[in-house]
């Protein structure tokens, strides 16, 4: 079964199209990663999914209408929706306390052991932690939650390196099993690169690019050409080209790596890179219609 | 693809989904009151601290107890009574001002403090709908509020009391002057009218300042007072009336009517008590706020 299901999904904000008609399936058991630049809907996608939106479209996730049927849609998804909304009122055991009372699937034990290898006191209210130690709260208290699909929007933004590099490491080491979804979106793109199993682009409310990471591993190439090869190269329609250490660097869908070996050194383009060339393409040829 | 639904009823049985899918309705309204009492103490300090202050008058004032007694000896039983009780009905008038204003500022920040600070992204990643929350938050001024402002005002009348009944003590003077303050039926009464009068009188009020409250992106106190008195203006010019001002004068009225002690209980009887038809139209307006309030709450995100 398909855990996110979507077909012409659209959401317009007055004349701003945030979703612009997509089509999506995400299957169980996959770590979807959806990269866009600002403004390109990718905040818009998760809240449709999570029933936060009213949207035009036909959307299933857990073969549940999410804006109807939100509140039972809710016992099986949990979300982290940007850095810090965590109310600055409250203390850290009243956080254990109302979570443990209201969702059915929150194990207090596992939130505790999490936050017993963080220095927060649950004495302590969420005003007087650091914006890292409201990150940390906020995904014990997730993490403890057994959710089918968890979604985390910019879950990390504004955090310093240390907790973003925790922060992800405990969701795959701590949460992650094949039986459960994960969604997540951000425009930092380094960190999640290892984590994920499905890759999303996005802009202005398009789906640009969408594959699992050994499709993006076999499609996407990038070869250092020498100097001698470069027209030879760009004869292979290239999707970018840049500059980098004195050398051109081309970067090429669907081809093979024997034939590209033969034009300079061969290596596997990092997501930031394919995103660039994707989506400075895309904006390129939107800028040029315009 | 059959690894991945394998998957699904593994995790569910390793939850203990069978037993612990369900957490009762009561369970989480209880839940849902508790932390909206953790957030806004003042629903509890700001009746807790105008109790001591009139605790501190009424003790000052205590000391000219004795003479009072003395002087008041030719006096008749009933005037006695106005006369001691007066201290008591001042104190439970002013816990009662004092709650209604915490009520009013509760209400308009209640689903507006949640968007203000973003925290209803968390609010909503948990399984209490919009429907709950806001009744939830209703429950506050509906009857938390009532409920604690007798509780305090009882606990308060009982200090009055035992400090009277020292100093009387300490003067050598007889207790029997006490008796005449009727405390008992002044609480029964008490509890009528702010259970009555300011849980359902008021509903409406708080229903549209909770609906304001979800609704306003900014200045919830001047959208709540401003719309209702240009209604007013509006009617004074159109049609030289004044219905609407009325109407909400007498429904304060009502609520507030009879906070004299003395004759609460003729209330009970008439028009204004739960068989009137004005109680009714009232609580279906709050019924219709709330579920604009719900309605709004589910459609918007932090401001």
């Amino acid at each position: 079964m398909a855990c996110i299901e979507a077909r012409g999904l659209r959401k317009a904000f007055g004349k701003t199209v945030a979703l612009d008609g997509i089509d999506l399936r995400v299957e169980e058991g996959r770590i979807l990663g959806i990269i866009g630049p600002n403004g390109a809907g990718k905040t818009t996608a998760p809240n449709a999914i999570l029933g936060l939106t009213p949207y035009q479209g036909e959307l299933h996730v857990l073969g549940r209408d999410p804006w109807r049927e939100r509140d039972r849609l809710m016992r099986d998804v949990s979300f982290i929706a940007d850095v810090a909304v965590l109310p600055r009122w409250i203390r850290v055991w009243q956080a254990l306390d109302y979570v443990a009372g209201v969702h059915p699937r929150f194990d207090r034990a596992k939130a505790e052991g999490f936050l017993a290898k963080t220095t927060i006191r649950q004495t302590s209210r969420v005003r007087e932690l650091s914006k890292g130690m409201v990150a940390q709260l906020h995904l014990a208290l997730i993490l403890a939650i057994d959710a089918r699909l968890l979604v985390l929007d910019e879950p990390t933004l504004g955090l310093d390196i240390l907790y973003r590099k925790q922060f992800y490491d405990s969701l795959l080491n701590d949460y992650f099993d094949r039986s459960r979804t994960i969604v997540v979106t951000t425009h930092q793109v380094e960190e999640i690169e290892q984590v994920l199993t499905d890759l999303m682009f996005m802009d202005r409310g398009r789906i640009v690019l969408h594959c699992s990471m050994e499709d993006f591993e076999a499609r996407y190439l990038e070869v250092m050409v020498r100097p001698e090869q470069l027209d030879a190269a760009r004869a292979l329609k290239p999707l970018n080209e840049r500059q980098g250490l004195g050398r051109s660097i081309l970067l090429f869908d669907g081809i093979g790596r024997d034939r590209l070996s033969a034009l300079g050194e061969v290596r596997n383009p990092s997501i930031a890179d394919l995103f660039v060339a994707v989506i400075g393409k895309h904006s390129g040829q939107a800028q040029g219609a315009a | 693809m059959s690894t991945q639904s394998n998957a699904i009823p593994q995790s569910a049985l390793a939850s203990g989904a069978g037993n612990c899918n369900q957490i009762s309705i009561a369970r989480r309204v209880y839940w849902s009151v508790k932390r909206e009492v953790w957030e806004s103490r003042s629903i509890y300090i700001a009746p807790l601290a105008v109790a001591a202050v009139i605790l501190l008058g009424f003790f000052v004032s205590a000391i000219r107890l004795p003479a009072k007694v003395r002087e008041a000896s030719g006096m008749t039983p009933l005037q006695l009574g106005d006369m001691f009780a007066q201290p008591y009905d001042i104190a439970a008038l002013a816990l009662m001002a004092v709650t209604l204003v915490v009520a009013a500022f509760y209400c308009l920040d209640a689903l507006h403090g949640e968007r203000r600070d973003r925290s209803i992204l968390f609010w909503k990643s948990l399984p209490v709908s919009d429907l709950m929350t806001v009744l939830s938050k209703a429950t506050i001024p509906l009857l938390l509020l009532p409920l604690i402002t007798f509780l305090i005002t009882v606990a308060l009348h009982v200090s009055m009391l035992l400090l009277s009944a020292a100093i009387l003590l300490v003067s050598g003077q007889s207790l029997a002057i006490l008796s005449h303050l009727r405390l008992g039926i002044r609480w029964i009464e008490l509890l009528y009218h702010l259970l009555i009068g300011h849980g359902l009188y008021y509903a409406p009020f708080y229903g549209w300042f909770l609906l304001v409250s979800a609704w306003a992106r900014r200045g919830t106190f001047l959208w709540a007072v401003l719309p209702p008195l240009a209604i007013g203006v509006l009617e004074k010019i159109l049609f030289n009336t004044s219905h609407f001002g009325e109407l909400i004068g007498d429904r304060f009225g009502i609520g507030g009517s009879n906070s004299k002690a003395s004759g609460m209980l003729a209330m009970i009887a008439d028009s204004s008590g739960l068989s009137s038809p004005g109680l009714w139209i009232g609580l279906l307006l709050t019924a219709i706020f709330l579920f604009a309030a719900v309605q709004l709450r589910r459609r918007q995100g932090p401001v």
